[in-house]
């Protein structure tokens, strides 16, 4: 805290405060100290411990004065003076400032921000009051209180300086009595956010708890009022409880302890991503599972025709067969509203008692409620992470960044905290160099070339992608073909059982084609890249971010084509009762041998390479764990799982158990074959990335291709909750009417349906007033960075002003020190007797 | 859950649910691993807070902090005599600041602390060369620490005392989006 200061007469700096102040003055006394044994034979400097007594500026200790002309702010082994400009700065940490002149520095309120436990709580009184008040009522600029340095958050420390112990006394009481005027929640954040030591705020919170309870045993307050803070008090034991559990359940805590242990938080991102995805899956699988698979098991259908197959062929693989009449497929799930066992099932009408259960409207609501909630999850934690990582300005300050914060304080294992220090120094180095380097323009030969080259190799992935994917294109569309025939033509040798065991490993010809080419290609994308000059490895990575996604988003888009284009619009050519079975099973198969493959590629690509290298090769590295890629394949697994849910409601359950498996198996084949990497990964940004990509690219189209199906196709006649309507949308509007038909009141809410939900004219209105919204949200933000960009002047601003009242002070004291040198003479010599 | 535990009483431990970012179940599991270090030293029994601290070489020695060059400076910051002799208030103190749940501005409060070797409040050109050779060792030439040294002051430093206070280095770490995931160590 400021103490008083008074230039001309006394000069009493309050610091008796905390001990921790004391630890402030004595590295000063020190450094003074130091100075002075070094620099000053001539006079004995007395030198006094304790800064603490008032020195006037006056008495004109001799010690002191001469102390006044050889003081450094700096260590001696600090020099600027060999800096390039003669500037303000030069000249005021060349200057000889007085010891008065530093125990003012020392105790000026921005000096003392965090370390003083009088400056926290102060400070947090503050916070406590702005809260409060925002709580009530909007808070005006008023408010703000006076500080000499204006900082962005407002409410830093008061200049008023009254006597200091008091004050801290009476802050502390006003502190208190602020929390317990917050909200539990406000209070239990407050508190957390302290950085005062445990046992303070312990101490702390004890004083509000009793203030709590003292005022209100000692009120007249009516029972209820009681009885409410009871009950708070409980539903907050409740809660911690509740919080407890979930914590418990924490999945594999310790092995992410440990991978983030050895491989840092690059890696650690990845696995932390697949607990993320299966927990969207639990998600999905709880409300499916609770709204249609549990009631179509339980309750039973009239019409209910299970035809068994006796002989298993390749079931698990391509999920024909025994599977395709099962709950796991659209097909199985009925169109009538279920019944209660037993309970008037030979009569058609439904019966007023019983549990009717309207399997056709559940079916459709559960899946858009199940997608609107997943797209309000996603897109929240994608602007939580945005706002997280991605900074404005990030064009300052590179260097100081990387050496604040480019230590991952997870590591744990020597090898990798060694590997870690030879990063570290190596993006040091090259940060360095390139501050220092001039502008150095390559040559324009040069640069042609590396245009050339990188055109050369964008055409060459992009080729491939195309390629691939006519290739899917075409195959697919030629075992359709070959289907036809089949159906069309021979039906005789179906009793084979040869023939009906290859016909099955059919089906799975194109999932793995499209699996091997998710499989190879990224590899020959990274051979392409590796030819290919970059500035730095972040472009890098984002360059082969892009051209995988290029890749899988063109394959799948070619694969929905051919399952809504081809095989949904003239299902008979197949001879499908049911094609959306059909195309669930499909997805379970891609789900499958997607996860077969991911096997393979762990299994040839770290295990064997690893064996490879270090046997043939004689190589000591260890094959590095290529995060992007493996990110990609799971979103790519994920995408596959959304597009499914519609068709197979069961197939989240598929997904859980791919991303249990795939856990351990990618986190034991990582701690044997694989080493940490040696580029820089920014774990923060690269996870937003992903999120981002999973939310756009990947939900965003499984979404669209969803509501594409349920708004246009027509579904089947002879399976599922939808046959016999125009689309699957018909089932909400067939309810709508059936509500109207009971109950003529509700009539409105038919005519409600017509024109708001099947209008597009409405739907282009809301998308309208949606963007606008973000254009408004978007120009706030450029408003504010200008903001920010106004407030960073101002803090140097701050600085100058900062500087020039310390010159000021100094120029002050010389002045004075000028006009008695009588006195300094004459005390000297009394002293040097 | 459910089991009774006789280490701390309900009160004890709603008050350190409270006051740190950790929930029953990992205050209990951090006083077995404070046990741990010195089991001769640290009662089972807290329910009448026993002052025992650890000293500092006991608690560098944990696999989480063992190899990590800030070790000395992490126990020093937390601990109340600035010698590194850790409560276990101090203890879990430590490990809820430096958990996922802290926010920014406590963590930059702490990180400062522990790059300021001197302890006098500012993050000088001496505490920024001692902060470089633990991070770096070998890596880099003197010539070489010195310039980073220079370069980094001459970024973060906004008001131009070429030293950096606590305002210039939060609002340093303020444009630095991995502080968050690096500072950070699971327990």
């Amino acid at each position: 805290m400021a103490g008083r200061v008074n230039f001309y007469s006394d000069l009493v700096t309050d610091i008796e405060s905390p001990a921790d102040e004391d630890g402030v003055h004595d590295s000063f006394t020190q450094l003074i100290e130091e100075q002075c044994h070094d620099l000053h034979d001539d006079f004995q400097p007395d030198f006094h411990d304790d800064f603490h007594d008032a020195i006037e500026m006056t008495s004109l200790d001799p010690e002191e004065e001469s102390r006044d002309d050889i003081m450094h702010l700096e260590g001696p082994a600090y020099h600027r003076s060999d800096s390039e400009v003669p500037q303000q700065t030069d000249h005021l940490i060349g200057d000889r400032w007085s010891s008065d002149t530093l125990k003012v520095l020392s105790s000026m309120p921005s000096r003392t921000i965090g370390r003083s436990r009088g400056a926290i709580i102060s400070q947090y009184y503050n916070r406590t009051m702005q809260l409060r008040r925002s709580r009530q009522s909007r808070p005006s600029i008023q408010h703000f209180p006076r500080s000499a340095r204006p900082s962005i958050r407002g409410y830093r420390v008061e200049t008023d300086g009254a006597n200091f112990e008091e004050e801290e006394d009476n802050k502390r009481e006003r502190l208190v009595n602020n929390l317990q005027n917050l909200s539990a929640n406000d209070r239990v954040r407050m508190l957390r956010a302290m950085p005062l030591s445990l046992a303070e705020k312990k101490e702390l919170r004890m004083l509000v708890l009793n203030k709590a309870e003292h005022s209100l045993s000692q009120s007249q307050i009516p029972c209820c009022s009681q009885l409410k803070y009871y009950i708070i008090i409980a539903v907050r034991h409740g809660w911690y409880g509740w919080m407890s559990f979930l914590s418990s359940l924490q999945l594999w805590q310790t092995a992410l302890k440990c991978v983030g242990g050895r491989f840092g938080t690059g890696v650690l991102s990845y696995f932390i991503f697949l607990r993320t995805l299966l927990f969207f899956n639990v998600f999905l699988f709880l409300v499916t599972g609770l709204f249609l698979v549990v009631p179509q098991a339980v309750l039973t259908d009239p019409d209910q025709n299970t035809s068994v197959r006796s002989t298993w062929g390749l079931e698990v693989l391509t999920g024909a067969g025994y599977f395709s009449e099962s709950l796991l497929y659209y097909g199985y799930y009925s169109n009538h509203t279920l019944q209660r066992k037993r309970s008037c099932y030979e009569s058609m009408s439904p019966c007023g008692s019983g549990l009717s259960y309207n399997m056709p409207l559940f079916y459709f609501f559960t899946i858009g409620a199940v997608f609107f909630v997943t797209c309000i999850i996603l897109v929240y934690s994608m602007s939580k992470s945005f706002g997280q990582s991605f900074c404005i300005d990030k064009s300052k300050g590179l260097l100081a960044i990387k050496v604040f914060s480019s230590w991952d304080f997870k590591v744990s294992k020597k090898s990798s905290v060694r590997l870690q220090r030879a990063n570290i120094g190596t993006q040091l180095k090259e940060l360095v160099a390139e501050v220092n380097r001039q502008e150095l323009k390559s040559p324009v030969l040069q640069r042609l070339w590396r245009l050339f080259v990188h055109m050369l190799a964008w055409l060459m992935c992009l080729g491939s992608t195309v390629g691939c994917m006519l290739a899917v294109y075409y195959f697919s569309e030629h075992m359709h073909n070959k289907d036809v025939k089949i159906r069309s033509g021979s039906l005789s040798n179906t009793s084979s059982s040869d023939s009906l065991l290859l016909k099955e490993a059919s089906l799975l010809a194109v999932p793995i084609v499209v699996s091997s080419i998710n499989l190879l290609l990224p590899g020959f994308f990274n051979a392409v890249a590796w030819m290919e000059e970059y500035d730095s490895p972040s472009v890098l990575n984002y360059v082969s971010i892009s051209r995988n996604l290029l890749l899988k988003a063109s394959v799948l888009g070619v694969l929905c084509y051919h399952w809504l284009g081809r095989v949904a619009s003239k299902p008979e050519r197949l001879g499908l009762q049911c094609w959306e079975s059909f195309v669930g099973q499909e997805l379970y198969r891609f789900l499958v041998m997607d996860f077969i493959f991911m096997l393979l590629d762990t299994f040839f690509g770290e295990f064997l390479w690893r064996l490879f290298s270090q046997k043939a090769l004689k190589r000591k590295r260890k094959p590095v764990f290529d995060i992007a890629r493996n990110v990609l394949e799971l979103i790519y697994g994920q995408t596959l799982a959304w597009l499914g849910v519609l068709f197979s409601p069961l197939l989240p359950v598929v997904q859980i158990i791919k991303l249990l498996f795939l856990f351990y198996m990618k986190k034991v084949s990582l701690m044997m074959n694989c080493q940490a990497s040696g580029k820089p990964w920014r774990a923060s940004q690269m996870t937003t990335i992903f999120i981002t990509l999973l939310c756009f690219p990947s939900f965003l189209g499984a979404a669209v291709c969803v509501t594409y199906t349920m708004w246009t196709m027509k579904p089947s006649d002879g399976c599922g909750p939808f046959r016999g309507l125009r689309t699957m949308f018909q089932a909400g509007k067939r309810w709508v009417q059936q509500l109207a038909e009971v109950n003529p009141k509700l009539s409105w809410l038919v005519s409600a349906h017509t024109y708001l939900v099947e209008n597009p004219f409405f739907l282009f209105l809301c998308a309208g007033i949606f963007l606008i919204v973000i254009y408004f949200h978007s120009q706030v933000v450029d408003g504010q960075r200008k903001i920010i960009e106004l407030l960073q002047e101002q803090i140097e601003n701050e600085g100058e002003d900062k500087k020039f009242l310390i010159t000021r002070l100094q120029d002050i004291h010389e002045r004075k020190r000028v006009v008695s040198p009588r006195r300094v003479r004459g005390a000297s010599e009394v002293q040097n007797h | 859950m459910g089991n009774k535990q006789t280490i701390f009483t309900d009160e004890q431990l709603d008050a350190y649910q409270d006051c740190t970012f950790f929930t029953r179940k990992e205050i209990l599991r951090l006083h077995g691993r404070y046990h741990e270090l010195a089991p001769h030293l640290v009662p089972m029994d807290y329910t009448n807070d026993p002052d025992v601290k650890v000293p500092l070489a006991l608690i560098v020695n944990m696999p989480e902090l063992k190899e990590n060059p800030f070790r000395n400076r992490i126990v020093e910051s937390f601990s109340e005599d600035g010698q590194g002799n850790l409560s276990f208030n101090d203890f879990v103190d430590m490990f809820s600041v430096l958990s996922e749940m802290a926010p920014r501005e406590l963590k930059a409060i702490y990180a400062f602390k522990i790059y300021d070797f001197n302890v006098d409040n500012y993050i000088c050109k001496e505490d920024l060369e001692k902060t470089l050779n633990k991070l770096t060792k070998e890596e880099l030439t003197p010539e070489e620490v010195n310039l980073v040294c220079e370069k980094a002051i001459e970024e973060a430093d906004l008001d131009g005392d070429s030293k950096l206070s606590f305002a210039d280095f939060e609002n340093m770490i303020s444009r630095a989006p991995d502080f968050l995931s690096t500072f950070h160590i699971r327990i």
